[in-house]
């Protein structure tokens, strides 16, 4: 075939993988005994897709595979079977199965073999429990089918009515089938209505083929993979004899059998797939494609379409340009403007995915890991349509999946040790994200033991990380869960304990420009805080002046901007100024003090107040004027400087100058460290 | 074929003899040098936007086409008296090495005038004495005496690396 059919293997990859997906999330909520059609119908659904898309590429394995799943699913959507803890724990591992197999392919490894044939063989005893009367023949005529007789076979091919409306074409299939030798067709009109009755999109039409010749089983039942769910379908040896009947229900059966032959023993497939793609093998998954909604690429095609149109205006105005035509010209500039703003946003969204795809995994890990701790353990997530670079996310998920797993495994206790202090057996662990600033903050809470504080301690001074009779704060405690190597647990299992992992976590986030906070109550739970920046960035800012210089607030931490009015200025022992905004009691915060510069004037009476928020915590800055709000690209300061407390990084404005970015949460601390400082001072003297 | 061959070894041959090139510049009546490899640019001393709460010799950053470089005024980094900044006033943008293998930086660092761009023979470059706790030599990698001129080599690296840049004295 002259088509590339790389192209469609990836899609089908993709679009498998995606199926995947959907069948473990299903899978995971499912209950033992009460079977919901719909749900099973979705799984059945994906599953097929796969089998289809994994016999026209010639991954036999797969498709083989598949199509064991396929038949138990479809038994259990027929009723005939009921849906137990068992069997979802076995469709689950066959998902991982698939997937080992499917990636497996795509890069050119070796596939565990003996993994896959034990949950096959899984599947197979489940499947045989109760039709050990059917599938045991289908085996045993796997071996005369491998052995094609001379003569050639007779078909016996009846399509269902709806076979024509899946774009399958009999004609072709014959054609085909003449391709493999002597092809005789007799056709039965048996069931042809009369023309007035006749539905022209139905098939009514049955034939008898006779095919001589030397031909593999194997050839002919490919020519008809994708309508053998859509007919009757009898494949015979001419030779007469040993006649082998397969009627469309027992061909589920036979297939693997079949396709097996189909394919090349699975050892050389690999080593072929290996010469095949030495490129792909070395292309990192991070430059793999993004799937993006039409909708925003219509988006995009729409603006870059008024842009060139803005842009023809423009340079037809140019051509002969007067100075009546100012206003013109400031128009079609306040439109490119536009153009450019929005273009630009359409262009970040698409990098931008909801973190869902970050947390879709964890409902399936959180099950697994809870029954085999013997842990009641439910999952909440929320904010999972918080959007985030596509990059980020590909990065954190490695630590998050840490992060759960320590949570479940540290943190939740047994049923029984939850019990004996007073709470609900079953452990929660949540997960939400938001954003903040220009930052995502992920947040994984437990409400388990906490951490011992005591232990970790002890620890740290065991391996002499800290001096024997030294104090520590709380914080400074728990960084150390941080450093290489450092575990607490009693007895390392193979979920965690090993102490490699948090320093790793550790270690990504920092790479991706982020950090990583601990909290804990003892008895209550702990929170792990993650806090990222959304890199490439675009910021909506405030534009502020104190005396020279230009700073730029995140609107997003802006609650709102006021003229100071003396009435609610307070002092707190003459020395910490708070303003009453309503009912709330803010602290002023004097922005040329923190930042050490000339401001215009020093005395609150009709100064400028913004009223900021950060890490929920409010505070009201002091600014000389109000300039404007714009978009600005972050820049970082760290790239060839360092972090600054109280920046978050800084940008170039419009006239080539550079304007610092306000982190306000930090301006916040900085400016209590400096009442700290005064404070100190003040009880020094 | 023959000739261009001829041609690399002799400017192979003069690079080895001549050894490495060095950009000198005056600062306060002294002459130091930095290896011209380093440097990036050179460009005229224009208004920066200052840093809050770092060391005042930071003067803050410029944007250099599209990215932010930290001014460092190198009067004051070695607490020499301030002066007022004129037409001969520069900013020697530089790459900095990181030591513990990291990304390099790229830095400006102001100075009186540049001079000039010698070839320092090998050898050239004597170790600088001792001064004891008087003068910290640390980022000194060597004088040099270049046509009866004394020429103080730097170790940017040492001298711009970013754990010196975040020893800061705390200003309170």
């Amino acid at each position: 075939m002259s088509i590339d059919m790389e192209q469609f293997k990836v899609t089908f990859v993709e679009e498998s993988l995606e199926g995947l997906d959907i069948m473990e999330s299903v899978l995971l909520d499912m209950h033992p005994g009460a079977t919901d059609a719909e749900a099973i119908d979705n799984i059945f659904r994906a599953a097929h897709s796969i089998k289809g898309g994994a016999a026209t590429f010639g991954l036999g394995d797969i498709a083989n595979f598949t199509h064991v799943v396929e038949t138990l699913l479809d038994e259990v959507r027929n009723g005939d079977r009921d849906i137990t803890q068992d069997a979802i724990v076995l469709f689950l591992s066959s998902v991982d199965c698939i997937r080992e197999m499917l990636s497996a392919d795509q890069n050119g490894e070796a596939v565990d073999h003996a993994h896959i044939e034990q949950i096959k063989a899984g599947l197979d005893e489940m499947l045989g429990s109760e039709q050990e009367s059917e599938t045991v023949p289908a085996e045993d005529t796997a071996p005369t089918s491998s052995a094609s007789p001379d003569n050639g076979w007779e078909i016996i091919f009846k399509p269902f009515p709806g076979m024509l409306r899946t774009g399958n074409d009999v004609v072709r299939m014959f054609r085909e089938l003449a391709g493999l030798g002597d092809f005789t067709a007799v056709v039965d009109t048996e069931n042809l209505p009369p023309l007035v009755d006749m539905d022209p999109e139905e098939a009514y039409l049955s034939w008898h083929i006779t095919l001589n010749g030397e031909i593999d089983k194997a050839q002919i039942s490919e020519i008809f993979e994708w309508v053998e769910d859509d007919c009757e379908l009898e494949i015979l040896p001419l030779k007469g004899g040993d006649t082998e009947t397969v009627v469309n229900d027992i061909t589920e059966e036979t297939s693997p059998a079949e396709l097996q032959i189909a394919s090349p023993p699975p050892e050389r497939r690999v080593e072929e797939d290996r010469r095949q793609q030495p490129a792909r093998k070395t292309t990192s998954p991070e430059s793999s494609s993004i799937r993006v909604g039409i909708d925003k690429v219509d988006d995009l095609i729409n603006m870059v379409g008024e842009l060139v149109i803005t842009q023809s205006m423009l340079s037809q105005l140019g051509e002969d340009f007067d100075m009546n035509r100012v206003e013109r010209l400031n128009d079609g500039l306040a439109e490119l403007e536009r153009n450019t703003r929005e273009l630009q946003e359409s262009v970040m969204r698409i990098r931008m995915l909801p973190i869902s795809f970050a947390f879709n995994r964890f409902p399936r890990m959180v099950h697994d890991l809870s029954a085999k701790l013997d842990k009641k353990i439910e999952l909440t997530m929320s904010g999972e349509q918080t959007e985030l670079d596509k990059t980020v996310m590909e990065k954190i998920g490695d630590p998050l999946v840490h992060l759960v797993r320590n949570s479940i495994d540290h943190g939740i206790e047994t049923p029984e040790a939850r019990k004996a202090a007073g709470k609900s057996e079953t452990g929660v662990v949540n997960l939400n994200a938001y954003h903040q600033g220009g930052n995502i903050i992920i947040e994984i809470n437990d409400d388990g033991a906490g951490l011992n504080y005591e232990k970790i301690l002890a620890k740290a001074i065991e391996r002499g990380l800290v001096g024997a009779n030294e104090e520590l704060p709380e914080e400074k405690v728990y960084e150390l869960l941080f450093e290489p190597g450092f575990s607490t647990a009693d007895v390392v299992s193979d979920v965690s304990g090993r102490g490699v992992g948090m320093d790793v976590v550790k270690r990504n986030i920092m790479a991706l420009g982020g950090r990583v906070d601990v909290k804990s109550v003892p008895g209550e739970g702990s929170t792990f805080t993650i806090r990222l920046p959304l890199t490439l960035a675009i910021l909506d800012g405030q534009l502020v002046r104190v005396g020279d210089n230009t700073y730029i607030i995140p609107l997003v931490s802006i609650v709102e901007s006021l003229l100071v009015d003396q009435k609610n200025v307070n002092e707190i022992a003459g020395k910490a100024e708070v303003y009453q905004l309503r009912s709330d009691y803010l602290p002023i915060i004097r922005l040329y003090e923190v930042f050490g510069v000339e401001p215009d004037k020093r005395s609150l009476d009709d100064g400028l107040l913004v009223v900021v928020e950060g890490d929920s915590k409010k505070g009201g800055l002091l600014v000389d004027e109000l300039l404007g709000q714009q978009q600005v690209v972050i820049k970082s300061l760290e790239t060839n400087f360092r972090r600054v407390e109280g920046l978050s990084g800084a940008t170039i404005l419009g006239d080539g100058t550079v304007a610092l970015i306000v982190d306000v949460a930090g301006v916040v601390r900085l400016s209590r460290e400096d009442e700290r400082c005064s404070n100190n001072q003040i009880v020094a003297a | 074929m023959d000739a261009a061959q001829n041609i690399a070894h002799e400017i192979q041959h003069d690079l080895e003899s001549d050894g490495d090139q060095f950009l000198t510049f005056i600062l306060a009546g002294e002459e130091y040098g930095v290896d011209i490899l380093r440097v990036q640019e050179i460009k005229g001393w224009d208004s920066v936007t200052p840093i809050p709460n770092t060391p005042e010799y930071i003067r803050g950053v410029i944007n250099l086409r599209g990215t932010i470089v930290p001014i460092i005024d190198l009067r004051r980094r070695f607490q020499l008296e301030a002066v007022e900044y004129g037409p001969m006033t520069v900013v020697i943008v530089l790459r900095v090495e990181n030591p513990d293998g990291g990304k390099s930086r790229v830095m400006g660092l102001v100075v009186d005038a540049v001079s000039d761009v010698y070839n320092v023979p090998e050898g050239a470059i004597k170790a600088a004495p001792d001064f004891g706790s008087v003068v910290d030599v640390n980022f000194v990698q060597g004088l040099a005496t270049l046509e009866d001129v004394m020429v103080i080599m730097l170790d940017i690296d040492r001298l711009l690396n970013a754990d010196e840049l975040s020893a800061v004295e705390h200003i309170i």
